[in-house]
């Protein structure tokens, strides 16, 4: 799911050209997105609302007259912008991430291979690599917004294998085998968790 | 159907008594023709191990390997001599071409070592890179060429003629991400459009994830694979139109 303050500055972009309607901006952000991210009408139109509530885009109340909206990007609005554009994410505190906090846990929980989890982790993690990969190979070589996303996704799923490989090798090195009591064949409970880290 | 590569519980020791390695232990591989397998793994893992005994560069010290059915270990020294050249093409990090020959003639030297006349290797070798985009940089000599483009080369090399066999160690190693990534193209390619069979090395997991299937080895075992290739549309529908 695509966060609502990225959608809020992705539809200022749109508006950046020209006035457009709300089915209008949805239909091309998806296009310029590779369709990968879903944008529903309603997230439209209540992001659109907010936007006019602060007075970064405004419309020509057509609405009144049963015509569709048409959304214009104000001054405040580009400014808005182009602040966004140029400001680095927030990176001071780490995130907490599930699958660092997992293989964590694992070393400390009796009768778990720890080299058998960061196995599992790895094989979902690149299969999910695969299906990104093939979604490019498919994709026309004009398609530069679907490849755009696709490497987006594909690099954020290898720095996790590549945290793996060396969370699996600093595991290796730092003494005696930490648990490595075989584990029990993998439960659905446990495959479903897997599918969440990818998520 | 049979399978272009199998491998069957092979090992491959090195030294003895203390010294003595268990580079590969009890390795079971099958890879279908038209079927692009990565293997990965860690430094010292056996990957390039296993790649050589496939490519009967050396033999295994237990197990089988067959390829196009036939057993490696009934053929004579001369025999398979016949088989690297004839069925078997390599594709190495550092490319391996011969700086003092042109591109197309690279490409021709195989088929010529393997009997073929040179005119006529040369008209294959050059159908060749035009399926690679190469043909026109054909008479260019390696140090002409860019590193993406002898790569190219080197991939032509290894599935020209009727090879079904095409094992690359690290290909792209010595290239930037989008070149890399075009190799990987070319050898996907080369696998569904020639029938070719494709075993590839690498510990990178954006290039291994070009394969059909996935192959980890760890310590000189296969363990785990990934599943069988799926259905990029499953992720299209999933994430689309709620």
């Amino acid at each position: 799911m695509i966060l609502s303050v990225t959608i809020k500055h992705a539809l200022l972009a749109l508006l950046s050209d020209q006035p457009k309607y709300g089915l209008q901006l949805r239909q091309e952000f998806e296009e310029k997105t590779g369709e990968i991210w879903p944008l529903n009408v309603g997230q439209v139109y209540t992001t659109l609302q907010r936007l006019e509530r602060d007075g970064l885009v405004a419309s020509d109340g057509a609405d009144r007259d049963g015509r569709e909206n048409v959304f214009r990007l104000t001054d405040a609005g580009r400014t808005e912008l182009l602040e966004w554009l140029s400001t680095p994410d927030p990176s001071s505190a780490p995130p907490r991430d599930e699958l660092t906090i997992k293989v964590l846990i694992a070393l400390s929980v009796p009768g778990v291979d720890v080299r058998d989890i960061v196995q599992r982790h790895r094989r979902h993690l690149v299969e999910a690599m695969q299906q990104f990969t093939r979604l490019k190979e498919d994709a026309s070589d004009d398609d530069v917004a679907l490849s755009l996303v696709v490497d987006a996704e594909l690099f954020r799923l290898e720095a996790k294998v590549r945290w793996l490989d060396a969370a699996e090798t600093r595991i290796l090195r730092s003494g005696p085998p930490h648990n490595r009591a075989a584990v029990a064949g993998r439960t659905s409970s446990e495959e479903k968790e897997q599918e969440e880290v990818v998520r | 159907m049979t399978a272009a590569l199998e491998l069957k519980g092979v090992g491959k020791v090195y030294g003895e008594g203390a010294t003595q390695v268990d580079a590969l232990v009890d390795v079971d591989l099958t890879v279908s023709a038209g079927e692009l397998v990565a293997i990965m793994g860690p430094s010292g893992s056996g990957k390039s191990t296993l790649l050589t005994v496939a490519g009967t560069l050396e033999e295994p010290t237990s197990g089988e390997v067959f390829i196009g059915g036939t057993p490696v270990a009934s053929m004579s020294r001369n025999e398979r001599a016949r088989l690297r050249r004839h069925s078997v093409g390599y594709v190495f990090q550092d490319f391996n071409l011969l700086a003092g020959l042109t591109a197309v003639e690279n490409v021709a030297l195989p088929l010529e070592l393997d009997g073929m006349k040179a005119k006529r290797a040369q008209a294959i070798a050059l159908d060749a890179l035009a399926q690679f985009d190469m043909d026109e940089r054909a008479q260019r000599f390696p140090d002409e060429l860019s590193g993406g483009e002898r790569q190219r080369v080197a991939i032509a090399r290894a599935v020209v003629g009727d090879r079904g066999l095409l094992l690359a160690d690290e290909p792209t190693g010595a290239l930037d991400s989008v070149n890399g990534e075009a190799v990987m193209r070319l050898v996907r390619q080369a696998c569904s459009n020639k029938n070719v069979a494709g075993v590839v090395v690498t510990h990178d997991s954006q290039l291994a994830s070009w394969a059909d299937r996935i192959v980890f080895i760890r310590d000189g075992r296969v363990v785990d694979q990934t599943a069988p290739r799926p259905d990029p549309d499953a992720l299209l529908a999933s994430g689309r139109k709620s």
